[in-house]
């Protein structure tokens, strides 16, 4: 008999508290699949944001802190520069990374921080119950957008990995997806480059995850990767933004 | 014996860091901290230091949360507007437990204000200043001397009770040169078992502030609090002058209790019985300074509306014989000026 | 036999193992678990070819995969 899948040993037996169908449990399942499988497990440090997975600390047997709603990449930027031989981990969401902490990601990019981004991107605000976010796309319709987002009011949604791609200091960007097994299996293989890319000793790496959000989008979670595919793929196309690969 | 030297008052602050062993500083130029951050951008490639200008104080602190949070030592150096804006992490590093030392050097308020030496951010500094129940240790230095010894023991502090702690200067004794001792070069211990270093060769480390619950998190905070008890009741710290035969007793702390001791000096050669308490330790405040003092009068003076005269009057048994004389605006008292203010307060 | 063994308790019944598996050995389940979902039934395990999807697209880390090698 040989194991094909099993649940990663990086992840503690404790239970998700996302909702059923969570793009974040996905990654955070992949994030534990890489480490695991580079066993970088003794040299892992995760800087969980505000959110969703605030509690993400609960999931993982590597060390973790979680920082102040938007601060992650200051706090990321702290930790790495007093350990560069660690992989340091910052995830965050949409919220958190495009919204409180804009002016701190831009800058650790501005600067070349050596750590990796996970960013979250479901278009809304989960933890605290349906808000627009600055992804939020136009029309869509949350608790803070009722009539659906428009322009005139709140400005476009954010193209983060484009955005942050223009900053020299960014040495890797790229968007993937966790709505279909093929485009789980990409989110992984970027996630794993920008941490190899890490441990080489480049600058900021960073990947962007559309991921569903079925109870703040109030679709089930099938219904909820359909959204994704159909309308989120049309304002976030996939891709890498900027890799060493591409420059050459 | 450290080296004699004469130096500025923010430049001894950022070598006695330096001699502490505190290698990382994070900050965001303000008048008048400024010279802090320069001095560690000028050291950092002799002594291997990294020293990084943030784009913002909120994110300067946090980066202070970062350094911390691997049992390093790590320090920022600011002034009001920028204290205020590093309130959040400030709240968040004392519940955290994560050692890092905030430099305020204070100039006047509120708001943007202006550059001179001023004493309005106490309650700011000595009430927590952030959101919810919690206390930092704010040390005030009042001599070149003490910028460069309240650093070390600041650094020493914070790792001793795991909470930040805050040195709070002024624009006077931050710019004004004297002679000091520097302190000896240490090297700190960087090993921490709590430490977020990776998960080698121990079970994995968390730090985490987001509450699970009513139950967990009152529990929690009261385990906070217990750790502020422990501190109000080791590290009372204060120096007392000419207490004993003491029928009126100044209490001032900072640049302005330097002002203050040519006060004391002019009463006393005028036969009047004057002493003076000096706190060294703001929070936590020293009310064993004031045990058996019932029957003397109080004159507590500072550079702002007054503040400190409410924990002073705290500490005492009958508050109505506590009274206030302040400057604000960067305008600073003469010796003689609060002797006349005495007087007028006390002539009997 | 490969085998697709689902934790009963984790599952949050999102159904996304049933959708992507490419040849239907899951189906909507019938027991309540512990958190009030219906977990996948495995019903054409004999369909099942180890290929892991549903244990890749799975929000919960919640099934595992075996594959028979000599059977």
């Amino acid at each position: 008999m040989k194991v094909i899948y099993k649940r990663p040993q990086v992840l503690t037996d404790a239970y998700f508290k996302y909702c059923g169908g969570c793009g974040h449990g996905i990654v955070n399942k992949l994030i534990a699949e890489i480490i695991e499988e580079k066993n970088w497990l003794e040299k892992s440090i995760i800087i969980w944001p505000i959110g969703c997975s605030v509690y993400a600390d609960q999931y993982f047997k590597t060390d973790s802190i979680c920082a102040l709603h938007g601060r992650a990449p200051a706090v990321g930027t702290g930790i790495k520069r007093s350990l560069p031989e660690n992989l340091v981990i910052v995830y965050q969401g949409d919220g958190d990374l495009v919204s409180e902490g804009l002016s701190e990601i831009m800058h650790s990019a501005i600067r070349g921080e050596k750590f990796s981004v996970v960013f979250i991107n479901n278009a809304i605000y989960g933890m605290t119950g349906g808000q627009m976010a600055p992804t939020t796309l136009l029309g869509q319709k949350t608790t803070t957008s009722p009539y659906g987002r428009s322009e005139e009011f709140s400005g476009t949604p954010v193209n983060m990995a484009e955005l942050i791609a223009n900053v020299p200091g960014c040495y890797y960007s790229e968007r993937v997806a966790v709505n279909t097994p093929q485009n789980i299996l990409a989110t992984k293989r970027a996630i794993k480059k920008a941490f190899e890319y890490q441990m080489e000793g480049q600058g900021l790496t960073f990947v962007e995850v559309l991921s569903p959000c079925p109870t703040g989008w109030k679709l089930k979670p099938t219904k909820a990767q359909e959204f994704l595919t159909e309308e989120m793929l049309k304002i976030y196309p996939l891709g890498v933004f900027k890799s060493p690969e591409v420059a050459k | 014996m450290g080296e004699k030297v004469f130096m500025q008052g923010n430049a001894a602050l950022a070598e006695s860091a330096i001699r502490a062993g505190c290698r990382f500083f994070f900050g965001y130029p303000i008048t008048p901290s400024s010279e802090v951050p320069e001095y560690y951008a000028m050291r950092a490639p002799e002594e291997n230091l990294v020293f990084i200008q943030a784009e913002t104080e909120v994110a300067a602190f946090n980066m202070l949360a970062g350094v911390a949070a691997t049992g390093k030592r790590v320090m920022t150096a600011t002034a009001g507007p920028g204290f205020s804006l590093g309130m959040e992490a400030v709240s968040y590093m004392a519940a955290a437990g994560l050692p890092a030392v905030i430099v305020n050097v204070m100039r006047p308020g509120p708001a943007d204000g202006d550059i001179l030496a001023a004493q309005g951010d106490y309650f700011q500094a000595v009430k927590g200043g952030g959101h919810g129940d919690y206390n930092t240790l704010v040390l005030a230095p009042y001599s070149v001397q003490e910028m460069a010894d309240l650093t070390v023991e600041a650094f020493d502090l914070a790792f001793k009770y795991r909470n930040p702690v805050i040195i709070l200067s002024d624009a006077m004794l931050a710019k004004m040169r004297e002679s000091l001792e520097l302190p000896e070069r240490i090297t700190p211990n960087e090993q921490y078992d709590w430490a977020i270093t990776g998960p080698k060769g121990r079970a994995h480390n968390v730090i985490t502030t987001c509450g699970d619950g009513p139950i967990q998190w009152e529990n929690f905070n009261l385990a906070l609090q217990k750790k502020f008890r422990e501190i109000a009741a080791n590290e009372q710290r204060w120096e007392s002058y000419q207490v004993d035969d003491a029928e009126i007793i100044i209490v001032a702390f900072g640049s302005v209790a330097r002002i203050a001791l040519g006060t004391l000096k002019r009463a006393r050669a005028e036969g009047m019985k004057v002493g003076m308490i000096r706190p060294i330790t703001l929070w936590p405040f020293p009310v064993k300074a004031f045990e058996g003092l019932d029957r003397q009068e109080f004159f507590v003076t500072e550079l702002n509306a007054g503040q400190m005269v409410e924990d002073v009057k705290l500490s005492v048994k009958d508050k109505e014989r506590v009274r206030f004389y302040g400057r604000m605006g960067g305008m600073t008292p003469t010796p003689d000026e609060l002797y006349e203010k005495l007087c007028e307060y006390y002539r009997k | 036999m490969n085998s697709v063994k689902i934790d009963f308790d984790r599952c949050k019944e999102c159904g996304y193992c049933i959708q992507f598996c490419p040849n239907q050995v899951l189906a909507n389940g019938s027991e309540i678990n512990k958190k009030g979902y219906y977990p996948p039934a495995v019903e054409k395990i004999e369909k099942c070819i180890a290929c892991a999807i549903c244990a890749r697209v799975c929000p919960e880390a919640a099934i595992e995969v075996i594959k028979d090698i000599n059977g």
